[in-house]
């Protein structure tokens, strides 16, 4: 066994290259630039090509010599392997057929193009996505009505079965999420308000912030990352096993069976899970005012009651159920528009929580705008 | 080398193998040859293990008993670098392809040739571009994504794949499963060229009798957790065994038998 090698000589005007060792993949790549380099010599020559001395040839090494014998022969009559065994001949004839290049990528265009190319797709697609979403909203809807008046079409199994997915399994999170927040709230309002000797309102700051703002967004967030992913991930994986064509087919609205039960509960249990973070945000303010600031348990009490409007809370919670929806509805629309690959499926749930949360965010803006100009 | 010398033909030796998933064994003593040169038809019911089989041998399910030895190496026993060098000398086709979907063609066939050959990449492109048409493949189809592909083509650009080191050993499993019948009889052509051509040795699962009439060397029959029958299908199919009268005498057995007859008949013309 020997490497790959070969050598060539002129002779009565006729290139002879001998090939010698091992013609294998793993052989010919080291010696492959001499003969690239040899090929671009010989072009128009007559060239035999002697095989006597090789020892093994796979087809990668048939290939190589075949690719030699063509560069160089214009003149095929004469041109020609020669001392070739019968197994070798084989490989080399069935080889030969088969020395088109071949595309290794889609072809390239000119890159800035291609980025006013993208550009313009996202441009238009923001808009179509935005459509596709309100028309999504719209079925939603109508479905939901349409379930409203016959209660029969309500799953409520699956109803149930999604509330203590979404709702009660992100307790703990969720609670716990919020607790910390309230804390290090608590935490931020005591070391400047004290600055000003007012360390009484971190009561305020801590209520305000955590009824109106933190209880419910927290849990949307977490919700969108849990729950509306998971639609996501369910409603996909079902699309690409084409169950969802499946249900078409047999009559079953997938909108009913799948979409609204999902939605439904998320609406249900998100205004519970805003409320559980807005308990425990006030309680892990409260905790920290007493630990840090001297301020009682009773005396925090007293002071939420007397000085945070109930409106605040209100505030907070109305907003539960409308991010709910969004949260829900992106989840689904976004299972729905799963094609194909698994790849999709990875795409579209992670464009379903960054869709989710900034709607959710977005909506949270507006509400506030709104509650400000209502004075509410 | 000792036991590759006393037993020349045998390229693979599947001794005592037991595989099981928890308490359910799959295998039990199961012992298999596979000769240098052949096509090995593997067949059996559904469920009794046919693709476990295959990937045992190919060190993806490890079994719990019994030896796996390939060009007389003990596989399971062998160190990591003895087995990286078994796994070049084999290529295999899963059921569905299993090309990486976020390579092209051509990316997915020039895998395994940069990951083990120190090639230049004009030299490792002319080759995928060779295994690709050796497939069966349009040049056009280097560039596609598996998923602008057709089932039939996805298998052939698996098969493409899998050769792409020149192994000497091609697992096929369920190789014509899913495709239209021309396709898979091309598909059975093309792994006859290839044996032919390549001198490969071929073992296939499948369920096909079309592709076992047309292709196969020797088959084995997988049942009641182990090689029931294994032999030429002449002899395979004259075993009294009832679940081998079922598959060759049943209806699907005898038209596939006849047409495997009238081909060798116009053949013969």
């Amino acid at each position: 066994m020997s490497a790959a090698a070969f050598s060539t000589d002129l002779h009565e005007g006729v290139l002879r290259l001998s090939a010698r060792g091992e013609w294998t993949a793993r052989g010919v790549g080291p010696i492959d630039r001499d003969l690239r380099a040899f090929e671009d010599d010989a072009v128009g020559r007559e060239l035999l090509i002697d095989l006597a001395g090789v020892e093994r040839l796979d087809t990668a090494g048939a290939m190589v010599l075949q690719r030699v014998l063509r560069a160089c022969a214009t003149r095929t009559d004469i041109s020609r392997f020669v001392e070739v065994s019968d197994p070798h001949q084989s490989l080399l004839e069935q080889v030969e057929p088969h020395l088109a290049p071949c595309f290794v990528e889609p072809a390239p265009r000119n890159g800035f193009i291609m980025m006013l190319n993208r550009l313009g797709e996202g441009v238009t697609e923001t808009y179509f996505v935005a459509l596709e979403i309100l028309s999504f909203i719209g079925l939603t809807l109508t479905t939901a009505v349409r379930a409203i008046l016959d209660p029969r079409r309500l799953r409520m199994t699956s109803i149930v079965h999604h509330m203590e997915e979404t709702g009660l399994n992100a307790v703990p999170i969720v609670g716990l999420m919020s607790f910390l927040i309230g804390a290090v709230v608590a935490f931020m309002g005591a070391k400047i308000l004290r600055q000003f000797n007012a360390e009484v309102f971190t009561v305020e700051l801590v209520g305000i912030s955590v009824l109106r703002e933190f209880g419910v967004l927290l849990a949307a967030i977490l919700v969108a990352g849990r729950s509306g992913s998971a639609f996501t991930a369910q409603i996909g994986s079902m699309k690409i096993r084409e169950e969802i064509d499946a249900m078409r087919a047999l009559g079953l609205d997938p909108m009913e069976m799948l979409v609204l039960p999902r939605v439904i509960a998320l609406i249900v249990m998100l205004p519970v899970l805003a409320f559980l973070a807005a308990m425990l945000g006030m309680v892990g303010g409260g905790l920290v005012a007493w630990t840090t600031m001297d301020i009682s348990p009773a005396l925090f009490l007293t002071r939420t009651k007397e000085t945070i409007v109930m409106s605040n809370f209100w505030a907070g919670l109305i907003k539960a159920p409308f991010f709910a929806f969004v949260i829900g509805v992106i989840g689904c629309f976004q299972g729905m528009e799963v094609r194909g690959s698994s790849e999709s499926l990875g795409q579209r749930t992670t464009l379903s929580v960054v869709q989710a949360l900034f709607l959710v965010i977005v909506l949270d803006a507006f509400f506030a705008m709104f509650f400000l100009e209502i004075d509410f | 080398m000792t036991s590759a010398a006393e037993n020349d033909d045998a390229i693979i030796k599947v001794s005592g193998l037991a595989t099981q998933f928890g308490d359910v064994f799959i295998h039990e003593g199961l012992d298999l040859t596979v000769r240098r040169g052949e096509i090995l038809g593997v067949v059996g019911g559904s469920g009794t293990g046919k693709s476990v089989l295959l990937r045992a041998i190919v060190g993806l399910k490890r079994p719990s008993a019994g030896s796996v030895e390939i060009f007389g190496e003990d596989f399971y026993a062998a160190d990591e670098t003895t087995r990286r060098a078994i796994e070049r000398r084999w290529g295999i086709l899963f059921q569905g392809g299993a090309l990486f979907s976020s390579l092209t063609v051509t990316q997915n066939v020039m895998a395994p040739i940069n990951e083990h050959l120190n090639l230049s990449f004009a030299l490792a492109t002319e080759i995928a571009a060779l295994k690709i048409s050796m497939s069966g493949l349009p040049p056009d189809a280097g560039a596609k994504y598996p998923s602008e592909l057709s089932g039939g083509m996805q298998k052939r650009a698996g098969l493409a794949r899998a050769l792409a080191l020149d192994p000497e050993i091609v697992f096929l499993d369920e190789p014509t499963a899913g495709l239209d019948p021309i396709g898979a009889a091309k598909f059975d052509e093309l792994i006859l060229d290839l044996k032919e051509s390549l001198g490969l040795t071929v073992f296939m699962v499948t369920h096909d009798l079309d592709t076992l009439y047309s292709t196969c060397d020797r088959v084995a029959v997988i049942a009641e957790k182990r090689v029931i029958a294994v032999g030429p299908l002449d002899e395979v199919r004259a075993s009294p065994h009832p679940w081998i009268a079922e598959y060759f005498g049943g209806p699907r057995g005898r038209t596939a038998l006849s047409a495997a007859k009238r081909r060798t008949a116009t053949a013969a013309e």
